[in-house]
């Protein structure tokens, strides 16, 4: 039963603060919204970083619940279903962090509208939003890349992601995002 | 024309709507889990009260919080009163939330309606 001690010293050494793994839905969200929200309202935390990681963390949560509700379409496969969701935090900032698996053929696009979102700046970014509440047809559960720009948006920072090699048909896509507890 | 009430929950906003009392507010949190779902009787709403309309309407949005894919149909919320003549929207925010006060300015350059912004 070493396996205890150690992820309980891996998240004590990577400061996390919560971690989910499992099946994804709006009410599993919820709970983990409210225990998030419980632990950032007990440390005292500005109310304006408090909404900040909130925000990111509703989007990141509901970007694998959607996610994950059309993989399972697909292939009703556990695999395909379970995912992980985590947050760190230390003196300088938050972390919120999100796996989950993909079909290995969507990498490249995901990989290519994340880069054009981490190439804009506060502006750029603004605009790409307003654009696409305007235009596009969000179905019924969002999306149209909406949740990435805002994460993006309420960070500040570039999003980190990368792809780990899972099987011969999906990769497990790794998020990460920094909330700074610096007030501007 | 009947009221539409809806109480707010942990992930669902309160919504009040009622044209002979002149109050109409959303407030709250908005992010459910099927945001047109959950809009769709708010814009049936609106659509109906177009046809007769009080001669002024003030629309109160005193969100605490929305995601996006609530964003989308606050929007489509906004284009329904835009076809309302005498609309005028109070968009409120908490005094220190700037993301909820630059949130309300981007409505407002998306859609041709008068925009109040008070902090509460």
């Amino acid at each position: 039963m070493n396996f205890i001690y150690d992820l309980h010293r891996t998240m004590m050494a990577q400061k996390l603060i919560l971690v989910y793994e499992g099946d994804f839905t709006q009410e599993t969200t919820k709970s983990i919204l409210s225990m998030a929200e419980r632990n950032l309202d007990s440390s005292g935390e500005d109310s304006g970083i408090k909404r900040k990681v909130f925000n990111v963390m509703v989007e990141a949560l509901q970007n694998i619940v959607k996610h994950s509700s059309e993989q399972g379409l697909q292939a009703g496969s556990l695999i395909s279903k379970s995912a992980i969701f985590l947050i760190s935090k230390d003196d300088t900032r938050y972390c919120v962090m999100t796996g989950n698996p993909i079909l290995k053929d969507k990498v490249a696009m995901l990989t290519e509208n994340l880069n054009d979102l981490n190439s804009k700046d506060k502006e750029g970014l603004k605009e790409m939003y307003k654009d696409i509440i305007k235009n596009t047809q969000i179905s019924e559960k969002g999306g149209a890349g909406l949740g990435f720009v805002d994460m993006a948006r309420k960070s500040g920072e570039k999003l980190e992601f990368t792809f780990a090699t899972m099987d011969g048909t999906h990769d497990f896509f790794c998020l990460k995002v920094n909330i700074s507890r610096e007030k501007e | 024309m009947e009221i539409l009430n809806l109480k707010g929950t942990e992930d669902t906003p309160t919504i009040i709507l009622d044209k002979k009392n002149g109050i109409f507010e959303i407030s709250g949190r908005s992010l459910p889990e099927d945001s047109a779902e959950f809009y769709r009787p708010v814009i049936e709403w609106i659509n109906a009260y177009a046809k007769d309309a009080n001669p002024a309407t003030e629309f109160v949005f005193k969100l605490e919080y929305f995601n996006t894919a609530s964003s989308k149909l606050i929007l489509d919320v906004l284009s329904a009163l835009e076809e309302i003549k005498g609309m005028k929207i109070l968009w409120y925010f908490h005094d220190d939330d700037e993301d909820m006060e630059e949130a309300g300015q981007e409505f407002s350059e998306l859609v041709e309606i008068p925009f109040e912004f008070k902090t509460y």
